[in-house]
């Protein structure tokens, strides 16, 4: 009989890409055994803590850990920024959520992340290449500093484009830019799996529509409960209306309706807002995290994943 | 015994109960309801006529011997009242408060039939209530069967068979997704009407008839219903998940900001404790003028809730009129006495934003009853230019839920053409040994019809297993080193129906 895990999750590894994006792995053997590509958690840090949905960036069957990168911008992920050593636990991890990605079938695919999609992405990508897919990688930073899994990522795709802002590593521009690059090159494509922040999986899908290149994208709302119930992850694909935790989270990209998804990401800007203020207030106090960015800015990306 | 009561005999007036002034409670989270004191359940005890045919056991889902612990009731033998509730329902505390007995067993009642009937609710949650102070607790001697089973989801389906199962000596494992156990009782019924302190009493005393909770487990994605049965070494399976999957209209306007599912409103201030923001870190911008879709259970706890989350403002929007509505009608005296504003028969048709995608209006239709529809009740029908807007900053949904998807797209579950699982009468599914009850069979119903599903598919369950039917209770001795029980050898004790009481 197997054992099951339901409360007390180890963190047993972190690795800080920048100031604001670390990855943590934590032991779960189960949901590493079931985890598959395109599938996320749900976090909570604490008990009084809000569940935060993360998109699973990788999983180790064999050593028992899943991965997830985080991005802190809000209250709750710059809490986890400051607490979540090797070593301590978090309160709940629950999950696989979301259908897994469909992966195989195909001969020839582009993975573009962008941003925090960046971790995501990667097991899409050796997913990929393991049906026994030509794999073009597209990954995008602001700049040089930012970069990371180079390595892992050359591993699983047989062509990998970085993408910078300032040009500072590989092509200068957006995952765009790449995109087109890759398709002038490639005019076989079958798919293009896009994650990252809302308007970069909108600029992937203008970028393969005149192309009809089938585009999936892994959209990351505002949710609760991840298992459907409260539908505050409702999203507009095409003519219906889907939730992204249970009919999700890839759909068509050519069909989501981006404009609304971005404006219902900042449902509880206000809320977050004054919950970011009193964190940095009390980190002051404390003397620590005197150097945290604006919150306005930071609040781009609410508590989602990316 | 005393001299037969007679309807002439007994107290005339049923007991009322002290309540929460409306005025005061509509802003705080405090029970509304205080409960009986001892004097005034004995006063209401009294109202039982014992009568021969009971029609309260049958109008009750789980079938309670109502008469037997009102009996113990009057006798003031309160500990033997609460033996007699347990022997059928693990959960007094919570039936008493969130039952609909007026269409149950108070509907029945034969003192109902002349005055008003006997608050058999507010009995029952007397007894519960004084068990959780008392720490009493009825763990009955159980005898290992050797069976595991598993039971998905903690809501009241699941926590009833739970119960059956670990008295008729399963090991049994009771996985949820929520990081809490509880189900509705904990992320949907507010405090205010059920305290969260009593849920977790009462789930206490699953756990002492070695029940184990797992939470932060979704079965379908982390294993599915299949492997439980296969791999997982569960010699039979209940679920119990719920519907949830909430309900909107398709009307314009449904994805602004400001609009959303009761559920979701439900959530973050109940299990979710947003109503504590900032010291629990969930979310949720009150609104100041908050509307709210449907006038079932559901739609009057969001909107007592709205209220006690400071809006200046809440209304209920119906297209049917109240007599048609199906919250209880407690739940509705009880909105109305908050200050909470009733449009009667009225739909909205739109949802206009602001300039920030933020919802500022809803634009409604007047409706009217015209010819009676397949549930029997006059249908709704439009009054052509009767137009009108409704100035609002939250519109809630609360218009019922669809199926979870989840298991169906795990599993090989046979579902019905809505998404529901299907079973057969004893509750089993399509899988041997896996069984279904609650809202995830029948849709949206109440906390009781899912701890009766509980129940049933428990019966049909130990059926299944093999195990002798253990609805009569062994109370523990004191030890033998025989391992005696009033003299009766251990291997023939099974058999047996002895209780002490």
């Amino acid at each position: 009989m197997q054992e099951t895990q339901s409360s007390s999750f180890e963190i047993v590894a972190r690795e800080d890409f920048s100031d604001v994006t670390f990855l943590l792995e934590v032991r779960h053997p189960m949901l590493a055994k079931a985890a598959r590509a395109g599938q996320f958690v749900i976090v909570m840090e604490r008990e009084e803590g809000e569940r935060i949905p993360l998109t699973i960036a990788d999983f180790d069957r064999e050593a028992g850990t899943i991965t997830l990168v985080i991005q802190a911008v809000g209250k709750t992920t710059r809490e986890m920024q400051q607490n979540c050593q090797v070593g301590t636990r978090l309160f709940a991890v629950v999950g696989p959520m979301g259908i897994p990605s469909h992966i195989g079938g195909k001969k020839k695919v582009v993975c573009v992340g962008g941003g925090l999609g960046v971790a995501p992405i990667y097991p899409q990508a050796r997913a990929w290449k393991e049906s026994g897919a030509y794999v073009i990688g597209v990954v995008g930073f602001r700049n040089r500093g930012l970069v990371f899994w180079d390595e892992k990522f050359r591993a699983v795709c047989d062509e990998l484009i970085v993408c910078t802002d300032d040009g500072s590593a590989g092509i200068k521009g957006l995952v765009t830019e790449g995109i087109k690059q890759a398709i002038a090159k490639h005019p076989d494509i079958e798919e293009l799996v896009a994650i990252g922040p809302p308007i970069m999986m909108k600029g992937c899908a203008e970028a393969t529509r005149p192309h009809k290149i089938r585009t999936m994208v892994s959209l990351n709302p505002v949710m609760v409960d991840g298992t459907g119930m409260c539908g505050g992850c409702r999203v507009k694909i095409g003519e219906t209306v889907k939730f992204a935790c249970v009919d999700g989270p890839d759909f068509d990209g050519h069909l989501v309706d981006f404009d609304d998804l971005m404006a219902r990401l900042g449902r509880y800007k206000e809320a977050e807002k004054e919950a970011l203020e009193r964190f940095q207030e009390s980190c002051r106090i404390r003397g620590e995290g005197a150097a945290a960015p604006d919150p306005a800015v930071a609040l781009d990306r609410p508590s989602t994943d990316g | 015994m005393a001299k037969k009561k007679t309807i002439r005999t007994i107290p005339q007036e049923r007991t009322p109960v002290q309540e929460q002034d409306p005025k005061e409670r509509a802003r705080n989270f405090e029970e509304v309801s205080l409960g009986y004191r001892l004097e005034e359940a004995l006063v209401e005890a009294d109202r039982c006529l014992q009568c021969a045919d009971e029609p309260c056991v049958r109008g009750c889902p789980v079938s309670i011997d109502i008469p037997g612990f009102i009996q113990k009731i009057v006798e003031k033998h309160y500990q033997g009242a609460y033996d007699i509730i347990t022997d059928t329902n693990l959960l007094p505390s919570v039936c008493g408060r969130v039952c609909p007995q007026e269409s149950q067993c108070e509907g029945v009642c034969t003192v109902g039939d002349t005055l008003e009937p006997v608050a058999i609710g507010r009995l029952e949650r007397f007894v519960g209530d004084m068990a959780i102070k008392e720490g009493w607790a009825n763990v009955p001697y159980i005898e290992p069967s050797g069976c595991r089973v598993g039971i998905v989801g903690a809501g009241p389906a699941g926590m009833a068979c739970a119960a059956d199962m670990a008295k008729a000596g399963c090991e049994v494992v009771v996985y949820e997704a929520f990081h809490q156990p509880g189900g509705v009782l904990k992320y949907g019924i507010p405090d205010f009407r059920l305290p969260n302190d009593v849920i977790d009493a009462e789930i206490e005393k699953l756990r002492k008839l070695g029940i184990r909770f797992e939470c932060n487990t979704l079965v379908g994605r982390l294993f599915t219903i299949e492997q439980m049965v296969t791999d997982m070494g569960f010699a039979a399976v209940f679920i119990g998940t719920g519907a949830g999957y909430p309900s909107f209209m398709g009307i314009p306007g449904e994805s602004l900001n400001g609009v959303l599912s009761a559920n979701e409103l439900l959530t973050r201030a109940n299990l979710m404790r947003a109503r504590d923001f900032p010291n629990f870190d969930t979310p949720l911008q009150p609104g100041k003028r908050v509307t709210v879709i449907g006038a079932g259970n559901t739609a009057m706890d969001a909107m007592r809730v709205s209220m006690r989350l400071g809006a200046e403002k809440v209304m209920c929007v119906y297209r049917r009129s109240k007599a048609e509505a199906p919250a209880r009608v407690e739940e509705v005296h009880h909105a109305e006495e908050e200050g909470i504003e009733f449009n009667w028969l009225t739909s909205p048709v739109e949802l206009l934003g602001d300039a920030n995608n933020k919802v500022r209006a809803m634009r409604c239709i007047r409706m009217e009853l015209g010819e009676p529809d397949s549930s029997g009740r006059r249908k709704p029908v439009p009054i052509p230019g009767s137009e009108f807007e409704i100035e609002t900053d939250m519109v809630v949904f609360a218009i019922g839920t669809n199926a979870n998807p989840i298991l169906g797209q795990t599993s090989k579950l046979k579902l019905n053409k809505w998404g529901y699982i299907e079973t057969d009468e004893s509750l089993a599914t399509s899988i041997a040994g896996v069984y279904a009850g609650g809202d995830i069979v029948t849709g949206a119903a109440t906390v009781i019809q899912a701890m009766g599903a509980g129940r049933k598919a428990a019966r049909a369950m130990k059926a299944y297993l093999g195990l002798r039917d253990t609805d009569c209770v062994y109370a523990p001795e004191t030890d033998d080193p025989a391992g005696r029980r009033f003299g009766i050898p251990v291997e023939e004790h099974n058999f047996a129906r002895v209780r002490l009481l």
